[in-house]
């Protein structure tokens, strides 16, 4: 508290003594670099998640540990050998996730198509999509104050519902594809209501009805696998059908190589983030959603249903997640669907939505960011150790949901209006 | 503790909340700072308890000029502060939230014991009756405000003590006990700094008045000083202090409480059996003290409640049954008594706090979306026919004077159409001028045909605008009487105190297994709801 009063009275004598006289633009920049807004809060937690990283790499690398063991005799060895560590697992990550080099080399000599070029940034968009759907469910859902911590299970459901309406039906592609995305839309969105049901009705908490609901769904997806309906036809082993030619997402860059896997779950995506953004900031839907979320008994007392506010908004949440679902269970083409297509985009969700502070626009730049970590760590393998893309994330998300501590660290001034932390009411 | 202030100076941002304040506060001495709403006097106080850090100018204790980095710091150097808004942590209890700060802890384990100790021996001392162990959340706001007093009472050392409006949400016993406590302080030594906007509590206990207007020092005045002196240099121009009103002409019933029973989750039933009628083109006052069901017969009649009996009709229907945006659409005016808490949404800006229970209809939105431009309009004309002392419409409301956020609710409700409104506590902490133009509305609303049902804990107010009297006590109505009927007659009534002793065994009611509950005064209560009975029959 202290500290937090303290400091802005350092610079606001000065600014007095000039009133009339506006400060110059690099001044203010100045002034804005060095102070713990949410913008600067991100970017300083990303540098410092870096930095973390980094240490994390060296300790954690037997041969530059070994070096460190005759340290005082020759320090250059441990220094060198750990720059070079950091910095070539770092680069491996660049170019697993944005652009190879080594390729652009090869381009530029003619034995690489321009797609090659392109194979890193497709995979990154490839695991940006379902995270900006997840993320979005998290983000919406936070403003009316809730935690979806359950866009997993919704995810799921909406992956289920998109299968069974893409391999049961036999209709055209202009028809079979956007059924396909809307069934998981709707199968996420009935999943998604479960919990706002519960908690307006019985006032149970969504948290702990979310994880409930991730398990079960989690289990069912097993269990549905396995069943005659669900079961591939042609493999033993757990895997379903595939859906139907005419369901499968089309890819976006097929015309420059058939191994670029990024699809039109990628578009879906960036419309549904700004629809999310239209509905919160610009519907009166949205204004109830941040009306119950900020205070609802003023909502109440202004006449908002807060029980229906919950159950909708968890539908709406759970109908991205849905659509999440949908672009995996669409997007895999002619495999059809495992235990594993799901991963835990549901799970990166909260964390896509806490960097990017529930907004859609900076949920969007957060899925690419975990998605180009997930891209490059897979890449980087075995060289760099892939959990490295897991634990960068968590480090971020430490920090942002953290503010005062990257303040502390580098004794950043307070914003006018305090700090920004995220936090979901109702606890 | 002598305190003095030079020159100090409060900006945000281009706007100047205090400008070049001198004040001095002499030891023992009960210091009055009176201002309109927005003057800056919580932002002048706030600086004095190291909350804000003042731009310029500089805090001299006994002569030495002291820099705040923190409450803490306030609070070592003997400063006590009961705040405007409280700062309470809801789900605590009463003991709990008293030692915030200062916990009663041996090796790091909290002794419960010594802290509810702590409670009992400074609301004793003082004569503020508080449970240590009730939850903060669940108290009244009166409760709640005493809370805060002990709490800023039981600092270590506290020479000066800043009450922030204290009295806005006490009961006038409450308010009579506070200013005794207040006089006795000083004449122990310490110094007080004491804001209200209630003028007779400034005459009746003040050494000095500093008044100030738009965040610069206007006047000096001598407790000595009347009202109507005290109003005019506060808002720069004459002030009456009287309503002016003609006598009502009630017609058709808009409010009809029949038989309302209300039983709380504890049990307890908080409105029994109350009935009421409020006419159009009348204002019924409900007189009562805090806590006897007000607050719960003002939710019933929004249908944030669910009566467990009785029926509430509005305009001549039953509204059984439907919601409270349905009772809001048909014309229901509702002025909440707790405004921070269910009448503005302050991380909300001002705009969209003023359309909060309309921003559904035309014209503020337009297939689905807000109407944005609508919003903005309706915003500007509002700030501008009430007065809103913000610096825009797109300011959020935690930062306007509790005042303004209250002038922000009464805008909201005072435009758009309505047959029956429900004002509960509406000047609370609102300064005179804006209770006068507030006042003046409410009786222009009565004399468009509304029907006003006006709930306050201040007589004055009940007097100043009431055509009827209703008391309410322990969720009855126990009388309804003129509104010329003597203070000393309505006062025995809020405290369930019977005027006419009525000696006969109270009559077998349906709630003769229920009068264990409310122990001591259920017999005074029942001769007291037969009196209502009598009264009543005329209607
Ligand atoms: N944090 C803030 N940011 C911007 N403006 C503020 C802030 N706090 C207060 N103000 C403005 O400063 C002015 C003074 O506010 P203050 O709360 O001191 O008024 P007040 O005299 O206590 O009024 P009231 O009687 O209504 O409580 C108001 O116009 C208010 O809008
Ligand atoms: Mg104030």
């Amino acid at each position: 508290m202290s500290t937090d009063t303290q400091a802005p009275a350092a610079d606001q004598p000065d600014a007095d003594e000039t009133p009339e006289q506006k400060p110059s633009f690099m001044r203010l920049f100045g002034r804005y670099l060095t102070e713990a807004n949410s913008v600067m809060v991100t970017i300083y937690s990303l540098l410092l998640a870096f930095f973390i990283g980094g240490i994390l790499l060296i300790v954690s690398d037997e041969y530059v540990r070994s070096t460190y063991t005759y340290f005082f005799a020759r320090p250059q060895d441990a220094l060198s050998a750990s720059w070079y560590l950091v910095r070539d697992s770092y680069i491996a990550l660049f170019e697993g996730a944005i652009l190879n080099l080594s390729t652009l080399e090869r381009y530029s000599a003619g034995t690489a198509e321009f797609g090659d070029l392109l194979r890193p940034l497709s995979e990154t968009l490839t695991y940006a999509t379902p995270l900006i759907f997840t993320g979005l469910a998290v983000g919406l859902a936070f403003r009316a104050g809730l935690f979806n911590i359950g866009a997993q299970g919704q995810m799921i459901f909406g992956m289920l519902g998109a299968l069974i309406v893409g391999f049961a039906l036999d209709l055209p592609p202009v028809l079979h594809l956007p059924l396909a995305v809307i069934a998981g839309a709707l199968a996420g969105a009935a999943f998604g209501a479960v919990p706002g049901v519960l908690k307006a009705t019985t006032g149970a908490h969504e948290v702990i009805s979310s994880i409930m609901l991730n398990n079960i769904a989690a289990l069912f997806l097993v269990w549905a696998i396995g069943t005659e309906f669900l079961h591939s036809e042609t493999k033993s082993d757990l895997i379903t059908k595939p859906v139907d030619e005419s369901a499968v997402m089309p890819k976006l860059l097929s015309s420059l190589g058939e191994s670029l896997r990024v699809n039109w779950a990628l578009i879906i995506g960036v419309a549904a983030a700004v629809f999310t953004w239209w509905l919160l900031s610009r519907s009166t839907f949205g204004f109830r959603i941040r009306a119950v979320g900020f205070n609802e008994h003023a909502s109440a007392t202004a006449g908002m249903r807060i029980g229906s506010t919950y159950t909708t908004t968890m539908a709406v949440a759970g109908g991205l997640a849905g659509l999440a679902g949908a672009a995996l269970s669409l997007g895999v083409g002619s495999s059809g669907v495992t235990t594993n297509t799901a991963l835990e985009y549901g799970f990166d969700g909260i964390t896509v939505a806490l960097l990017g502070r529930a907004n859609p626009g900076g949920i969007v730049a957060a899925a690419l960011l975990f998605g180009a970590l997930k891209a490059g760590a897979l890449s980087a393998q075995p060289d760099v150790p892939v959990d490295i893309s897991t634990l960068l994330q968590a480090i971020i998300v430490l920090f942002i949901a953290a503010p005062a501590l990257v303040k502390a660290i580098l004794h950043l001034r307070t914003p006018r209006g305090g700090l920004v932390t995220l936090e979901a009411k109702g606890w | 503790m002598r305190l003095e202030l030079k020159g100090l100076t409060k900006k945000f941002g281009s706007f100047t909340a205090d400008d070049d304040i001198d004040l001095v506060v002499e030891p023992g001495q009960i210091h009055a700072v009176l201002g309109e709403n927005g003057a800056g006097k919580s932002t002048l106080m706030n600086m004095l308890y190291g909350i804000l850090t003042p731009t310029s100018g500089e805090i001299l204790i006994d002569g030495e000029p002291v820099a705040f980095g923190g409450p803490g710091d306030a609070i070592a150097a003997g400063i006590g502060m009961v705040h405007q808004h409280f700062k309470l942590v809801g789900p605590f209890s009463v003991a709990d939230n008293v030692q915030l700060g200062r916990e009663h802890a041996t090796a790091g384990v909290l002794s419960a014991k010594a802290a509810r100790k702590a409670v009992l021996d400074v609301s004793e001392e003082y004569g503020l009756k508080l449970d240590p162990d009730a939850i903060c959340e669940d108290l009244p706001v009166g409760v709640q405000q005493r809370v805060e007093i002990v709490k800023a009472l039981s600092g270590p050392k506290t020479q000066l003590l800043i009450l922030d409006e204290p009295t806005a949400v006490l009961t006038p016993a409450e308010i009579t006990e506070l200013l005794q406590i207040m006089r006795n302080l000083a004449a122990a030594g310490t110094s007080i700094l004491f804001i209200s906007h209630k003028l007779k509590e400034v005459q009746a206990v003040a050494d000095t008045i500093t008044v100030i207007r738009r965040g610069k020092v206007v006047a000096e005045l001598e407790p000595t000083a009347s009202e109507a002196e005290m109003a005019s240099a506060m808002v720069g121009r004459a002030v009456t202090l009287q309503v002016d009103k003609s006598p009502a002409e009630p017609g058709e019933a808009r409010l009809e409480v029949q038989d309302l029973t209300v039983v709380s989750d504890a049990g307890v039933k908080v409105v029994d059996g109350l009935g009421l009628t409020v006419r159009s083109g009348e204002i019924v006052g409900l007189a009562g003290v805090e806590g006897n069901g007000q607050t719960e017969l003002a939710r019933s009649i929004l249908g944030l409640i669910k009566p467990d009996s009785g029926t509430i009709a509005i305009d001549g229907k039953d509204v059984h049954g439907t919601s409270p945006a349905a009772r809001i659409h048909d014309g229901l005016g509702y002025i909440p008594e707790d405004r921070g808490r269910d009448g503005v949404i302050s991380e909300f800006s001002v705009a969209e706090n003023l359309v909060l229970n309309q921003y559904r209809n035309a014209p503020f939105s337009k297939r689905g979306a807000v109407n944005a431009s609508a919003v903005r309009k309706q915003a500007a004309d509002s700030i501008a026919e009430f007065d809103i002392r913000t610096q825009s419409p797109d300011e959020p409301v935690s930062s306007l004077s509790g005042g303004n956020a209250q002038k922000v609710i009464i805008a909201r409700e005072f435009s758009r159409p309505r047959r029956f409104l429900v004002a509960a506590q509406p000047t609370r902490g609102v300064d005179v001028g804006a209770t006068e133009f507030i006042h003046s509305r409410l009786v222009a609303e009565r004399d468009t045909g509304t029907g006003v049902l006006l709930i306050s804990s201040e007589l004055d107010e009940i007097y100043a605008l009431a055509d009827r009297i209703a008391v309410i006590y322990n969720g009855r109505i126990v009388g309804e009487v003129a509104p010329d009927t003597p203070r000393e007659v309505i006062g025995r009534l809020m405290v369930g105190a019977d005027i006419a002793p009525v000696q006969e065994p109270a009559p077998v009611e349906d709630d003769a297994g229920e009068s264990s509950t409310d122990e001591p005064s259920a017999a005074a209560d029942d001769a007291a709801a037969n009196d209502e009975e009598a009264n009543g029959g005329d209607r």
